[in-house]
């Protein structure tokens, strides 16, 4: 099977949707003529044409506001916003509109809107554009929030997320957009949302993490099997809805769990990871649910220690021997 | 150069065919009996916090009569006259502000979507919804309603530019009644009319005359059918002012003078309508009272039907959140439905 890397296994998705339904709809800013920034919409407009993906002024609120109208008129608009944390002029939209229209129209007005961002630190981006804002899409009801962490899930996950009758945030990690290569299937097909995955198994403890910290779980968990400690890896992939059972059975069974994310520790989404382990594991656990996650502080656009921020196999593995030596 | 507010009854005009002066009154008067009766409907206890229009049934009333069918309004919260007009039932506008959730699924037949409680945001979605009709080939136009306050938020500048920049079959409706609650014009921004900007976004800005029906429609038409044939979108300011209060929880005398509002009383919408019909002989004492037995008869039913409605069902709450309900709305469900809390089965 051939080997894509994040970026052309999205841009696939993306164009594969746009081939089989007409109603899909790719826009931002720079998406068009450009390709988007990081190139994941590059050569779409000119296959599918400028009114299938085509760019739109340099204003975030007004792209989910164009993507909200979009998809209660039947379409199905996939939005990208450039960078995660240029978000944040779009939150009216996003906090009052996108995750309710369902519930206040009691039913009426669904919308299957999809917003692509990248998000996430590791590659010296300028200021502002390595944030993680997740646990705040996850904090708005009516919305759910996918995080791929590989080519081959990202395009499935893509496709069920772009079918899906609710809106999807899906938030693409920078550092996987070249940095992960992975075998992906040919063709459409769709990989289910609401699924967390258990990536390798052992007894020791369970680390959990999603996106961009799943490479970084799966770095500690090879340099902790050269030590005789075998740990399971488990890789969330869908925050809302969450995959509560698969969750807890794989920390039951451990009895350790160390939750991994590169956003910000205070409220980050890890800390809901905590939550759900205490109310639904709590007899199993041999030590506390430790958070290896981003400083409170934030993102630090200072290159020399901005690798310091984001967490690596040494400070998951440091987090684990507190784990195992509690 | 200083636009021309469009006006006709100031005149003496009458530039429409009596049917439809007609209809127009009829709306407008049949808004009017609403809301007084909602007034009264909430100080018995009977409604939740309600946002009259009263004043600004031109405006509301000439825009809707001027789409057709398969058109989309798309509503802020004083636009219930808007949305009578538009063929919402009276029953399920009763629901809606006695914040009861029979009321908040407007009937699939209606087009119209939910009243916006924040300022603004409605402005970008409209213009999406009205591009989504340009994709399917189905060509209706959306209007769509802000105040002059709200024309001060970010989205109504990003909407506007979104909408002259992809040519959206939009009709932007600013109802200026001089007040964003409290705060006055003069305090809101430095523009005369608020149209003028629409020549910063490449758009027509046209000003009427809010309280002239015949103004407020004929403009309204020209938009409409400019956005109808691809010429897109147009802003269009009416001059008005809310007779009543911001909500039934507001005390407008603390902003505003007796006489100021003894002064746009006398400019009644439905008043100066009125008189014009009349000058023509086409209404009178008579007609008015029979349209009055007519409205009280409506009311009552509909009224009826709003108060059948049953209780609503503790278990809606975490209902249509999403289309299918995930883990955690599904354990509330369960619990909420058997009239307990989700902390009394775990």
């Amino acid at each position: 099977m051939r080997v894509l890397n994040m970026v052309q296994a999205i841009n696939e998705a993306l164009d594969l949707a746009l081939a089989r339904d007409e109603r899909v709809l790719v826009f931002g800013e720079d998406v068009g003529r450009l390709g988007g920034v990081f190139r994941v919409t590059e050569g779409l407009q000119a296959k599918r044409g400028e009114g299938r993906v085509f760019d739109t002024p340099l204003a975030e609120s007004a792209i989910l506001g164009l993507a909200i109208g979009l998809a209660m008129g039947g379409m199905r608009p996939v939005a990208e916003i450039q960078f995660a944390g240029f978000l944040y002029p779009a939150l009216d939209q996003i906090l009052s509109h996108l995750g309710r229209w369902r519930h206040r129209s009691r039913g009426r007005v669904g919308l299957p809107v999809v917003v692509r961002a990248p998000y996430g630190g590791g590659v010296h981006t300028p200021e502002q554009h390595a944030d993680s804002p997740e646990a705040l899409l996850a904090h708005t009801p009516g919305v759910k929030v996918v995080i791929p962490s590989s080519p081959d899930r990202a395009k499935g996950l893509l496709l069920s997320a772009i079918e899906d009758e609710d809106p999807v945030f899906f938030l693409e990690a920078i550092k996987l957009y070249r940095g992960a290569r992975a075998e992906v299937p040919e063709g459409y097909y769709t990989l289910p949302l609401g699924k967390a995955r258990v990536l390798r198994e052992g007894k020791a403890a369970t680390l959990i993490g999603y996106g961009g910290m799943v490479e970084v779980m799966l770095e500690a968990a090879e340099v902790a099997r050269k030590e005789g400690v075998e740990v399971t890896v488990v890789d969330l992939e869908t925050l809302v809805p969450l995959d509560e059972e698969t969750l807890l059975e794989a920390v039951r069974a451990t009895g350790r769990a160390i939750v991994v994310y590169e956003a910000m520790r205070t409220g980050g989404f890890g800390a809901e990871i905590a939550a759900r382990i205490a109310e639904g594991a709590i007899d199993y656990l041999q030590a506390p649910v430790l958070r290896v996650a981003g400083y409170d502080a934030p993102y630090p656009p200072f290159s020399a220690i901005e690798h310091l921020y984001r967490p690596n196999a040494r400070r998951v593995l440091a987090a684990l021997r507190k784990a195992l030596t509690y | 150069m200083k636009p021309k507010v469009v006006q006709y009854l100031e005149e003496g005009e009458f530039p429409l065919a009596e049917e439809e002066a007609l209809r127009l009154y009829r709306a407008m008067r049949r808004a009017r009996f609403f809301d007084e009766k909602a007034l009264t409907l909430q100080r018995q206890g009977r409604l939740g916090v309600y946002a009259p229009f009263m004043g600004q049934e031109a405006a509301q009333v000439g825009v809707a009569l001027a789409l057709e069918a398969k058109d989309w309004v798309v509503p802020s919260y004083r636009e219930s006259a808007l949305l009578l007009a538009r063929g919402l039932p009276i029953h399920t506008l009763i629901l809606y502000w006695r914040a009861h959730p029979a009321g908040w699924r407007f009937p699939e037949g209606v087009r119209a979507v939910n009243p916006y409680i924040p300022i603004a945001t409605q402005i970008p979605q409209a213009v999406g919804l009205a591009l989504a009709g340009r994709y399917r080939g189905e060509n209706w136009v959306v209007a769509t309603s802000i105040g002059d306050g709200g024309t001060s938020e970010g989205d109504f500048h990003e909407g506007l530019n979104f909408a002259a920049v992809f040519g959206a079959p939009v009709v932007f409706l600013v109802q200026n009644n001089g007040y964003a609650i409290s705060v006055p014009r003069s305090k809101q921004m430095r523009v005369d009319y608020i149209a003028r900007r629409a020549e910063g976004y490449g758009m027509p800005g046209v000003v009427v005359d809010g309280n002239d029906a015949f103004a407020v429609y004929l403009e309204a038409k020209k938009a409409v059918e400019r956005a109808r044939k691809g010429e897109g979108p147009t802003l269009l300011e009416a001059l008005t002012y809310r007779l009543a209060p911001h909500t039934t929880s507001d005390d407008p005398s603390r902003y505003r003078s007796k006489e100021e509002e003894e002064a746009w009383r006398a400019k009644d919408p439905i008043l100066r309508l009125r008189k014009a019909l009349e000058e023509r002989g086409l209404w009178d004492e008579e007609a008015e009272r029979a349209l009055l037995l007519e409205l009280e008869e409506e009311f009552q039913r509909e009224l009826a039907l709003a108060d059948e409605a049953p209780e609503p069902r503790p278990e809606e709450i975490v209902e249509h959140v999403y289309k299918e309900m995930g883990p955690d709305q599904k354990r509330a469900w369960e619990a909420l439905r058997r009239g307990l809390h989700v902390e009394e089965v775990e």
